[in-house]
């Protein structure tokens, strides 16, 4: 009972209900082939908002990510076509992530500047940056190793973004639930003056997950261009929103401190599965859109209307 | 030498900071574009400013209370959209009405907005972030894929980005120019002097102090998110009197825009502080550079976006560094 009362609980009540709707009325959503085209249909945002737990857990935000996700694709695909080779390109992509990310966690995290602003400014320069690499054309030509990569099953019907998502959860689970540099995390995220009292390297803390932003963005990036084989200069324009939304739905108080892995695990299958079964149902993507939107005000508005009410019982 | 620090206000220098960053801008594309004093260049720039600025305005106002409205984008879409549809129908309309018709549904989106924040008590920045997608989605099924064109507005409203209020030394002040300095004016002479329009920076200041003063928080941020919708509606007359056609993206990207000039105007995103001459010279200085870069020969056009961006962050940190040491300065010298 406790279990299902904690936001969890009430998350994997919602996706169970969902699968279950959608396993009543698409008898094809349960092949393995759909529920593998669900999580690739949206493979690169999933992944970059696992780092975005950390960093709003931190209470900080990154707005920037999809421009440096679109920033890494651009950057691949104009060093391609400039005569790089893959391996080559591929470093440089990630290294440009890495730059980025140092971008933000030095105005933020050392100069002091709301990241709100920093990573604002951020994503309107790197997809300007995007923008300058690709102008109004889309490059193309990838070496078909790479696009085999973001097409074709890895390790049977598995691609290689889904294992890399799965390996990435894993791995920040871990990291945020059961070591030490998680608990910094979270404890910055909870207070950030009595964390600096206690003798906490805020600013270390801050920085490196900033810059595992700018890098796992930059990854996503170039899955993203091996997945669909070209780039332009607004390629991924947007995708913040639905990152950031993962997360809040998955119960990381946008004030930090509070959240899990778990929680963002289970939203990210939710609003997958949503989405997948509107699409089903013939359902725009626009629409779909706006569904998720009120889910993410419901999903904290309701808790307070429950928690109100009980306040008022508790004093009659 | 610190003399002056201690006579000027921060906030004036501050005022005065960006009003040298906007000269410095002028004079700098004076020498590189043919042209650029012109009265065709000052009308490209204010009539780019009159549609972002009113947004602007209420984002500042939003921000002042700790808040932080993104969705006015969306509201900007919607409000040109169902504006223009209307005008297509009742095309003799009373200019006037039509304004506070646009500005009334703009006031009722952030009625949702303000309701959901101060009652609900939900974050504003998930309650908008929700309502960005939720009122764009409602415009693109509301619309039906059919997009607003020029020839079904009357004409009175297509001649209106052309029409002067006045005219000074060859410089043309258009008619929705005007407009929009009216709203940013009388909101800054509010801001300035009226008691329910000070009540933004004291709960934005110390929300628990604004309580103790018999505050009703709630209340005031609820009309912060009301004013931001109703400007918004207000740069969706304007963006619709300027374009013309409207489609279902009308108005994406916005909010970024408004926050832009807002906190480059010196709105603090920690809330409690913001002028609106500050507001004003940012969304000046935002479009100055814009406008000028796309005119800009020595660097191609695709350079604009990623520019305006590193201007936007090099503003706000040298901001950020001034007022830092400014305030090191005075407390040096309140010692001695």
């Amino acid at each position: 009972m406790k279990a299902l009362k904690s936001w969890e609980g009430g998350l994997l009540v919602i996706f169970l209900l969902t699968l279950s709707w959608n396993a009543a009325f698409a008898p094809e959503f349960l092949t393995l082939q759909n529920q593998i085209n669900l999580f690739q249909l949206s493979i690169e945002k999933i992944i970059v908002a696992l780092v975005m737990t950390l960093i709003i857990l931190n209470a900080e935000i990154d707005l920037s990510v999809a421009s440096v996700l679109g920033l890494s694709a651009a950057a691949f695909g104009y060093l391609i076509n400039a005569g790089y080779d893959g391996g080559t390109a591929i470093a440089l992509c990630l290294m440009i992530g890495l730059a980025a990310g140092a971008v933000n966690a030095t105005l933020s995290a050392r100069f002091g500047i709301p990241s709100l602003v920093v990573t604002l400014a951020m994503l309107i320069a790197f997809r300007g940056l995007a923008r300058v690499l690709v102008k109004d054309t889309s490059l193309g030509n990838f070496p078909a190793w790479f696009t085999d990569l973001g097409q074709k099953g890895l390790i049977g019907p598995i691609p290689l973004s889904l294992i890399l998502f799965v390996l990435l959860l894993a791995l920040l689970a871990v990291l945020l639930h059961r070591t030490g540099f998680g608990r910094q995390v979270v404890v910055i995220g909870t207070n950030a003056d009595v964390a600096r009292f206690s003798g906490l390297n805020v600013v270390r803390v801050k920085t490196t997950l900033f810059l595992l932003s700018g890098l796992i963005s930059a990854m996503a990036g170039l899955l993203y261009t091996a997945r669909l084989g070209s780039v332009r200069g607004d390629s991924a324009l947007g995708f913040e929103l639905d990152i950031i939304t993962m997360v809040l739905l998955g119960g990381v108080s946008i004030f930090g401190g509070k959240g899990s892995m778990v929680g963002v695990f289970l939203s990210i299958l939710i609003i997958l599965n949503l989405r997948n079964g509107m699409a089903l149902m013939n359902i725009t993507g626009h629409i779909q859109t706006g569904v998720i939107g009120i889910l993410l005000i419901a999903s904290v508005l309701l808790p307070n209307i429950v928690n109100t009410l009980r306040a008022r019982q508790a004093r009659t | 030498m610190t003399g002056i620090f201690h006579r000027v206000s921060p906030q004036s220098l501050r005022l005065i900071a960006l009003a040298l960053a906007l000269l410095a801008t002028i004079l700098f594309f004076s020498t590189q574009i043919d042209g650029y004093l012109s009265p065709r260049m000052f009308n490209r720039v204010t009539t780019s400013v009159a549609v972002v600025l009113p947004l602007a305005v209420g984002q500042a106002i939003v921000i002042m209370t700790r808040n932080i409205d993104l969705s006015v984008g969306s509201i900007l879409g919607v409000v040109a959209y169902l504006t223009g549809q209307l005008l297509a129908v009742l095309p003799d309309l009373h200019p006037v009405l039509v304004v506070t018709l646009a500005m009334s549904i703009g006031a009722l989106a952030g009625a949702i907005n303000g309701a959901l924040v101060a009652w609900g008590r939900v974050p504003a920045i998930i309650v908008t972030l929700g309502t960005l997608a939720l009122f764009r989605s409602f415009l693109v099924e509301y619309s039906d894929a059919k997009t607003i064109t020029t020839a079904s507005l009357p004409a009175w409203l297509v001649d209106l980005p052309q029409a002067n209020a006045v005219t000074v030394a060859g410089f043309d002040l258009r008619v929705t120019v005007v407009l929009a300095l009216a709203a940013c004016i009388i909101v800054g002479l509010s801001l300035a002097h009226l008691r329910w329009a000070r009540r933004f920076y004291a709960v934005g200041s110390n929300p628990d102090a604004a309580i103790m003063a018999g505050i009703n928080p709630h209340r005031v941020v609820f009309v912060a998110f009301v004013l931001s919708g109703a400007l918004a509606g207000l740069s969706g007359f304007l963006f619709l009197a300027k374009f013309g056609n409207i489609t279902v993206v009308a108005g994406m990207g916005f909010e970024l825009k408004s926050i832009a000039a807002a906190v480059v105007g010196g709105v603090s995103i920690m809330g409690g502080t913001g002028s609106m001459l500050g507001v004003l010279m940012g969304a000046l200085l935002v479009d100055t550079i814009d406008n000028s870069l796309t005119r800009w020969d020595l660097v191609s056009e695709f350079w604009r976006e990623a520019l305006l961006g590193f201007l936007i962050m090099a503003a706000v940190t040298m901001d950020t560094v001034a007022t830092r040491s400014l305030a090191k300065l005075r407390a040096k010298g309140g010692q001695a």
